[in-house]
């Protein structure tokens, strides 16, 4: 497949590779919110991590992926955005920025959905051990 | 580093199983095809004619030579598709049970269900039309037995059709004990040879086969012809023909024929005989540098299809925990193939793979290797240090290894399908 500059350098110079610690140490951090979506038998499993400081705002970001090129650069890509944004204002990046961005193919449309589906799944994970509600934004309110 | 050498040309050419390039001698012999000796074989009665009708009856006699069949018996045809199709539905239209209409069933066909699609959309299309057809499924190793087949054997089946080796695992099958068994019953045994003439042996008397297909592009000659050996004695196999028009190849195959073509995989049959069994010998050796360098480097990864009953130049490796995209981006100096969904426009992993019993997500990172009559251990050299550094580098990238290392059974985790 032909693809573009972008998908290219983001495939080959992956951004913010890593992740805060082992699935088990990460369990235990709550300031570190963890999205893990797709399934290996569908070619295609991010992992994608935000580390979250005292104020709200997302420190740091890192990222594992399986999957195609796309997938790679799409959430490589997802960590350069997520890094120095307010939780909530993450939650507002839309798979359509990433199609754009890349300039993914048609085809390749779904990569860029499953680093939007990460992306939310990071920040619930982090509100949930935070015992922040969904709806209501960075309060630290009680255990729900 | 083989990066510095200095005659070593990228991109690599690991993908013989799918194409060959010509070889100069075939090129060569087929020259004077195009201009001078141009006429038509069809035309008796002057010597433009005799002259392409002495080249198509030389390429008969080559071809023949090489699989021990008598010159008679060879068909020229596009290709193996073509020779497929001919061999498959004008044999089981001829040898039908019952009529069509009648409302009974109009034949059984055994084939296996890792079959090439030229070989299975025949059989599904007959399906279709009102024969009833049985697919195979072999075990792990990929390699249909004649004790598999004797099971699915009823006593309308009028066509067995199961390929001499696979072109994706490249594994073997029992031809010759098939080939017995469907001789003792009297039934039609066909073969694709596609990847299996003019790389090993072949001889089908020996192998008791009655139709087989053959293709020139997978042996150094030119695409767009083929052939298919027609028994004529023991017995004599009668085909219903696809394409009807002026009569050639002994009705069989209407239309003039692609002279030029003839000619070029008459020689690549030709030279095929003289250089199969050193090539075999040679690229065996290659293969195996390649396969035991990668496996002995890297962890988790298995090579598909049993280890010994196999072509000699094909290997078919799946790395746990790479997607198979993302390994041909990260090997783009090394053309080849892989089992991946995202490299097929069906988004559907490999079904061959997928048959065996390779695991979706195995199949999804699965490569296939072919070598070819001018691969070098140079290239070899260079692709194992660039297979096993991109797989290195893709799992330090992919959150399924961590797992892995970690401990955690990926078939207990609840993934999030989508």
């Amino acid at each position: 497949m032909a693809y573009g500059p972008k998908i290219i350098d983001h495939y080959e110079n992956p951004r913010n590779v890593g992740s805060f610690g082992t699935q088990a140490e990460i369990k235990q951090r709550k300031d570190v919110g963890v999205g893990l979506v797709g399934a290996p038998e569908c070619g295609d499993v991010m992992q994608l991590q935000i580390k979250v400081g005292k104020d709200g705002v997302i420190e740091d970001a890192k990222f594992k992926t399986f999957g195609c090129g796309s997938a790679i650069a799409s959430s490589s890509l997802a960590t350069e955005w997520l890094k120095g944004r307010k939780v909530d204002e993450a939650a507002q990046i839309k798979n359509t920025m990433i199609v754009e961005e890349l300039s993914l193919p048609p085809v390749k449309i779904h990569c860029s959905v499953l680093a939007e589906d990460a992306i939310h799944a990071a920040i619930e994970d982090y509100k949930a051990k935070n015992g922040i509600v969904a709806e209501s934004p960075a309060s630290a309110g009680s255990k729900a | 580093m083989p990066d510095n050498s200095t005659n070593l040309k990228l991109p690599i050419y690991l993908d013989h199983a799918a194409t060959t390039p010509c070889d100069p001698r075939v090129v060569e012999a087929m020259l004077p095809y195009f201009t001078t000796i141009f006429g038509n074989p069809g035309s008796r009665n002057h010597r433009f004619g005799w002259e392409a009708e002495e080249g198509v009856d030389k390429a008969r006699h080559q071809v023949a030579e090489l699989i021990k069949a008598d010159e008679k018996e060879v068909i020229f045809t596009s290709g193996a598709t073509e020779s497929n199709n001919l061999a498959i539905r004008g044999s089981a239209i001829m040898y039908e049970k019952a009529s069509e209409g009648s409302g009974k069933c109009r034949g059984h066909i055994v084939s296996c269900a890792i079959e090439h699609k030229a070989v299975l959309d025949p059989c599904k299309r007959l399906q279709k039309e009102g024969f009833e057809a049985t697919f195979l499924e072999p075990p792990k190793d990929g390699i249909v037995t004649a004790e598999m087949v004797k099971a699915a054997l009823r006593d309308d089946t009028v066509l067995v059709t199961i390929m001499y080796a696979n072109n994706e695992i490249g594994t073997i099958n029992e031809i010759r004990q098939i080939g017995e068994l469907c001789k003792s019953r009297d039934i039609i045994f066909h073969t694709d040879a596609t990847q299996w003439v003019g790389k090993m042996p072949t001889d089908v008397y020996a192998d008791n086969v009655d139709l087989m297909s053959l293709s020139s592009h997978k042996i150094y000659g030119p695409k767009g012809v083929g052939g298919l050996f027609v028994r004529r004695k023991r017995p004599r196999v009668r085909l219903t023909p696809l394409v009807d028009g002026g009569g050639q190849e002994r009705g069989f195959r209407s239309g003039t024929l692609n002279v030029t073509g003839i000619v070029g995989l008459g020689k690549a049959c030709e030279i095929a005989g003289q250089e199969m069994a050193s090539d075999a010998i040679r690229l065996g050796k290659l293969r195996k540098k390649l396969e035991d360098s990668i496996t002995s480097r890297l962890d988790t990864c298995q090579v598909n299809g049993h280890r010994e009953k196999r072509l000699p130049h094909i290997t078919n490796i799946s790395f746990g925990f790479v997607e198979g995209e993302s390994l041909m981006m990260a090997v783009k100096e090394i053309a080849c193939s892989s089992g991946s969904a995202c490299t097929s426009a069906s988004l559907e992993p490999s079904y061959v793979l997928k048959n065996i019993g390779v695991g979706d997500d195995l199949a999804h990172s699965s490569l296939r290797l072919s070598l070819g009559r001018w691969t070098t251990e140079q290239e070899i050299d260079y692709s194992i240090e660039k297979i096993v550094g991109a797989v290195k580098k893709l799992r330090d990238l992919s959150p399924l290894y961590d797992m892995h290392k970690e401990g955690i059974d990926l078939s207990k985790v609840e993934w999030a399908h989508h």
